[in-house]
């Protein structure tokens, strides 16, 4: 007997799963959690192409996967999650696969808001997307913000998906932006003092780091990498000074539970260092 | 489903020199992984190679004397064209060392120069134009006094013991860092170090110390910061080139390092060359940094020499 497409047997495993996991969270959640987790997405195409599937059939599967890994961390208790979904340096890649991914995000946007699947709305999810979005194209831009104000007032979980986003480019924008508060504040100084002490502008981590797309959300505690890559592709340098970074061989499409329980672990077994090390700085 | 053959290999993090079976526990024994069997191999001073190696500069570049000599040392397996030209390397691992052996922190941090003397050597050796090296870290100023006092003399003594066959033999001294914090003396130092050495060309040996990856960004912006309420440049014109040319690392021709190696487990960046790692490889590896030698780096090497770099494009 099938509902909506899905049989009475894939409901019941998914519900024996749900059980199965809650055990398991339970247990590791004896021990500290992180706060937050992101997530570098890799290998979407070369999963398509090792089980012969249409051209974006593997983007389609690595939507479906951060679903999944979005709900594992709800139950997991993670509040922030960050996903890489598209890079200023994507933009180099063929017209048609730029279009296509473009094409998927406002086709998911639109299920989501049209409540055909709002499964992130149910989920109390709220949706940010960090990034250059003035390089999009007008229909993705309108989508995207119509999406975030939509979802603006859940608070279980912050995914933030970082769409148009390099980490140069923020930190460029950051000081750009930190810049001209500068020198706005120096002007309005200037007036009244008029005699010319020569002040120098002042400049802290602090002002550089409120103009960050990434502001939203605290510092990454584990970044994970998927497809066997190791290195960061231009993402969350800034935020990633201090955090775990996990790379895992699998491709993107076929990460699971484990991975993110391995992560998990691993976080918790160098935690006391950490926080040892924040209290000292 | 329970079985724990998920061990889930992750792939680069963690790289094994020779294939070991992986434990399938989740959590590794502690002292399992710096188990027995590293070969610490003495490295021979570096300055009589390099005397036997004489390098004739002209118009700036190596003569085919010291090109051949590098292209020869090449070990099996590794190619000239595919080696990086800026190597990091995070020494981590001194004081874990020292106490593994029951010593003081400040042996492990001895022994951590002979490894760095050995890193030179070969990056010298095979082509490799610059290696930075993360000595102490911003962070690292809340250490005990006596560890911070010690490993800044050993900097001293190891920058005068040095110089004159950094001079001889072509390496370039570069440091980076916060160096208002330093003591007077060891300012003058590497002032005289720096400007005695700028010409040479063979290896420029970056030296992190009091560095911060965020504070290279801050100050970037702040001399930005000044430059626009001069009026020498305008908001609009910051760019990313704009920055890479404020930053710290503009002291070399090649900024970025292709390579970032990390010694003794620990798989993070520690707020080091930040803006830079963007589309760095990194290599972590199990070894303390005492420990890390030849065979290490060939490893690294030969990993990174099998890697696809995309920089967000596609090959195919």
């Amino acid at each position: 007997m099938e509902k909506d497409g899905i049989s009475k047997s894939a409901r019941l495993l998914w519900k024996l799963s749900c059980f199965f996991r809650k055990f398991i969270v339970s247990t590791l959640s004896v021990g500290p959690i992180p706060t937050h987790v992101a997530f570098i997405m890799d290998g979407n195409r070369r999963y398509a192409k090792q089980r012969n599937l249409k051209e974006g059939e593997g983007h389609n599967a690595g939507y479906l996967a951060l679903k999944f890994m979005v709900y594992y961390c709800l139950e997991l208790g993670i509040k922030h999650v960050t996903a890489y979904a598209f890079s200023i340096d994507n933009f180099k890649r063929s017209p048609e696969e730029v279009q296509r991914i473009m094409d998927l995000m406002v086709e998911k946007i639109e299920e989501e808001l049209s409540e055909v699947d709002n499964t992130y709305s149910k989920m109390g999810i709220r949706i940010h997307f960090s990034g250059n979005l003035e390089l999009l194209s007008q229909p993705t831009k309108d989508a995207v913000k119509k999406l975030m104000a939509a979802t603006a007032k859940n608070s279980k979980v912050l995914l933030t998906i970082c769409f148009a986003y390099t980490s140069t480019n923020e930190i460029v924008h950051a000081i750009e932006q930190t810049c001209q508060q500068k020198l706005a504040d120096q002007m309005e100084l200037e007036e009244p003092n008029s005699a010319g002490k020569g002040n120098h502008v002042v400049v802290k981590l602090a002002d550089i780091e409120k103009h960050m797309y990434m502001a939203v959300a605290p510092d990454p505690d584990i970044i994970i990498r998927t497809s066997g890559e190791s290195r960061l592709s231009n993402f969350l340098l800034w935020q990633s000074a201090n955090c775990s970074l996990i790379c895992f061989s699998q491709l993107w499409p076929a990460i699971s539970f484990w991975h993110l329980l391995w992560a998990v672990l691993k976080f918790q077994r160098n935690y006391f260092y950490f926080e040892k090390k924040k209290k000292q700085i | 489903m329970l079985s724990l053959r998920f061990a889930i290999p992750t792939a680069n993090s963690i790289t094994y020199p020779k294939p070991k079976p992986k434990s399938a526990g989740l959590l590794q024994n502690q002292t399992e992984i710096f188990s027995s069997g590293f070969s610490f191999s003495v490295p021979k001073r570096y300055d009589c190679k390099l005397q036997a190696a004489p390098t004739d500069v002209v118009n700036g570049k190596s003569t085919s004397v010291a090109q051949e000599l590098s292209t020869e040392e090449l070990p099996t397996g590794l190619k000239k064209e595919l080696m990086p030209k800026h190597v990091a390397v995070i020494m981590d691992g001194n004081g874990r060392w020292a106490r593994q052996r029951g010593m003081p922190p400040s042996a492990g941090h001895e022994a951590g120069v002979k490894s760095l003397r050995e890193m030179v050597e070969l990056c010298c050796r095979w082509g490799i134009q610059v290696l930075t090296v993360f000595a102490f870290s911003a962070e690292n100023w809340i250490r005990p006094k006596v560890e911070v006092d010690f490993l800044l003399s050993l900097f001293e003594r190891a920058l005068k013991s040095e110089f004159e066959s950094f001079a001889k033999g072509g390496i370039r001294i570069s440091i980076i860092g916060d160096s208002s914090k330093l003591p007077t003396s060891l300012q003058k130092l590497i002032n005289e170090v720096e400007e005695a050495t700028k010409e040479n060309t063979r290896l420029q040996l970056i030296v992190a110390v009091s560095y911060s990856g965020k504070y290279d960004v801050v100050q970037a912006c702040r001399s930005i910061a000044e430059k626009a309420k001069d009026g020498e440049i305008q908001i609009e014109d910051i760019n990313e080139s704009l920055i890479e040319q404020e930053l710290e690392t503009n002291c070399t021709e090649y900024p970025y390092p292709d390579l970032l190696i990390r010694t003794s487990n620990e798989l993070r960046v520690s707020n080091f060359l930040l803006w830079q790692l963007a589309y760095t490889e990194l290599f972590f590896v199990r070894e303390l940094w005492p420990d890390f030698g030849k065979e290490e780096f060939v490893d690294a090497l030969t990993s990174y020499q099998q890697r696809q770099r995309r920089y967000g494009g596609r090959h195919s």
